[in-house]
């Protein structure tokens, strides 16, 4: 059962060869054996997933069931569940107990999926490294050769992609404001998609940064993710943002091929520092799809450098003001004090992170009298301009291909300590979160000391099933089969 | 341009987030070296180009201004650190 994939794990559920409540005992047994290690988990709810796998084997017996029935899933701990606390892991929403369910969870509930607990992440989604959790860093379940350092999963969704990769859960959801699905995805070895800005509804998702706040799904291939997607994607009148299409079957997308596909190589990914082993494996995909009838076409996305700095002004701007409710009297563990000033002043010290007061002040700082237009207003320009490189690019082509992030797995103790070091490990994915086009990650080979490296494949938007078409060619080219060093088929 | 502490001080009160000396300065070193990096957006030729607010995706949409999920005012009360009866009760937020 542990190297299972989801679509496995649902045929043999759907013919009776396994029951639910053996799959959900053996992951939860799974997690109490390996979980202390990984930290994945900031709460597993075993009693929940035991009933909700015992009705799923009901459903099952009757032939019936949504299209998860029975299947156990990690939510990343920033979709609120009703009755089950969600945390955002920050100390200000430690007692938080949601008395409604977010509509992404409320769509997997439906497809009768069983939730296993609440995965741990950067602090309000804020981090490259999953080490703002107040609940404790996650450790990557990939070790290099030969050594026992303690790796960083990536961020934010990092404790979803831990446990997915652990093999603690088939699947897990994300959530991605400038690569926190797809980045955690490559450091860990599996599969991470995020879908066009409107494509999942953001209602009760705990919000960063509403722009660009977007869930998906991480698994161990793109065959699970488009599964996934298919339960989570769809209109929300509770979300104004969300936009009102069908919802496509993502599975038939995959095994469409790629012939006469033009693919876009964007020149400004390739920096001259980038390491040679991520430019050959970027090489080695575009050889891939060249081979499976697919037309490599330079391109160019002009404004890509900016990327990441028109980012941090927009992101930080919006979680300023988003951040502004958990002030101890609307939302937040409260820490009283003389005067309400001091009371606002005093709660938010103590139950915000280092991370999230600095994101704070500097998105308070840009938004300032005096500043806004410099700072704001400027990034707001230059994002049309990051909008309009994409829509200029896909007038010829129907995928851009480049790397997911530029390194495998650091150290715990190898985090930049400078901001903005940590900050460029998001630059080839924030571009495509500032345009709001669709993005996934595959894993797609090892680097030198035996890590995971990903793929990224940027699409047009709403046509997600191009993106899972290319990526399916290259994950069967890739043939990633290597399980990292904590994994549940270890230790049983 | 670099920012002083005094600048941080301001800021940390329109935030709302208490910050002791030391962290003061800390902050000052670490949101002086941000902000000395997305200095390079002043390269950018800006002229004529509209701000983007959204993506333009989603269509605005009018609804019926009534109640769709109700009833659930113990719901609602449920995290609520102190109620009296059907109501929050809250610190003094007027002074």
């Amino acid at each position: 059962m542990h190297d299972m994939t989801l679509a496995a794990a649902r045929k043999a559920l759907s013919e009776r060869k396994i029951s639910a409540r053996e799959l959900v005992d053996h992951h939860l047994s799974a997690i109490e054996k390996l979980d202390g290690e990984i930290n994945s988990y900031i709460v597993t709810t075993p009693e929940k997933a035991r009933e909700a796998a015992q009705a799923a084997d009901a459903k099952l017996a009757k032939g019936e069931g949504g299209a998860l029935c029975g299947i156990p899933l990690g939510i990343k701990d920033l979709f609120c569940t009703d009755g089950v606390q969600t945390t955002a892991a920050s100390n200000i929403l430690r007692q938080f107990v949601p008395p409604y369910e977010s509509t992404v969870t409320h769509n997997l509930l439906r497809d009768d999926a069983v939730f296993l607990g609440k995965t741990n992440l950067d602090e309000f989604a804020m981090g490259s490294t999953n080490m703002t959790s107040a609940f404790g860093a996650v450790t990557n379940p990939w070790q290099r050769d030969g050594s026992s350092t303690k790796l960083v999963p990536g961020g934010s969704s990092g404790g979803s992609a831990a446990a997915v990769a652990a093999g603690l859960a088939l699947g897990a959801t994300g959530t991605d404001t400038g690569g926190s699905i797809r980045q955690p995805a490559a450091f860990c070895g599996i599969a991470g998609v995020k879908p066009t800005y409107g494509r999942c509804s953001r209602f009760g998702t705990i919000a960063f940064a509403s722009s660009l706040d977007q869930a998906g799904p991480m698994a161990r291939n793109l065959e699970d993710c488009a599964i996934l997607l298919g339960s989570m994607a769809g209109f929300d009148p509770k979300d104004s943002t969300c936009v009102d299409r069908p919802v496509p079957r993502y599975e038939d997308a995959l095994n469409r091929g790629v012939k006469g596909m033009r693919v876009g190589i964007p020149k400004e990914y390739r920096p001259d520092n980038l390491p040679a082993e991520i430019a050959a494996l970027w090489d080695q995909g575009i050889a891939w799809l060249r081979e499976a009838g697919a037309e490599p076409v330079e391109t160019s996305l002009p404004h890509t450098k900016y990327g990441l700095p028109t980012y941090y002004i927009v992101a930080l701007a919006e979680a300023s003001s988003n951040l502004a409710r958990y002030d101890g009297v609307r939302f937040g563990e409260r820490v009283p004090a003389d005067s309400l000033d001091a009371l606002y002043e005093a709660t938010r010290h103590a139950g915000f992170g280092e991370e999230v007061r600095r994101r704070i002040l500097m998105g308070t700082y840009v938004l300032s009298s005096g500043y806004y237009d410099a700072y704001y207003l400027r990034a707001q320009k230059v994002r049309t301009l990051i909008q309009r490189d994409f829509l200029n690019a896909f007038e010829n082509v129907d995928v851009i291909l480049t790397p997911t992030a530029p390194s495998a797995a650091f150290a715990h103790n190898e985090r930049p300590t400078d901001p903005v070091q940590v900050y460029l490990n998001d630059v080839f994915t924030v571009p495509a979160s500032m345009a709001g086009v669709p993005a996934l990650s595959l894993p797609a080979g090892l680097d030198h000391a035996g890590l995971p490296l990903g793929l990224q494949l940027i699409g047009r938007y709403f046509d997600e099933e191009t993106l899972f078409a290319a990526g399916h060619v290259m994950e069967k080219a890739a043939g990633f089969a290597k399980r990292p060093a904590l994994h549940a088929g270890n230790v049983a | 341009m670099s920012l002083d502490t005094r600048t941080v001080r301001r800021i940390a009160k329109l935030a709302r987030i208490g910050l002791d000396e030391q962290e003061c300065e800390a902050m000052r070193q670490e949101l002086d070296g941000i902000l000395g990096w997305v200095e390079q957006l002043n390269e950018v030729d800006i002229t004529d180009v509209p701000p983007m607010i959204g993506t333009g995706l989603a269509k605005p949409r009018l609804r019926q201004d009534a109640v769709t999920d109700g009833d659930k005012r113990d719901a609602i009360l449920s995290n609520a650190p102190d109620r009296e009866g059907a109501f929050f009760t809250v610190p003094k937020v007027v002074e």
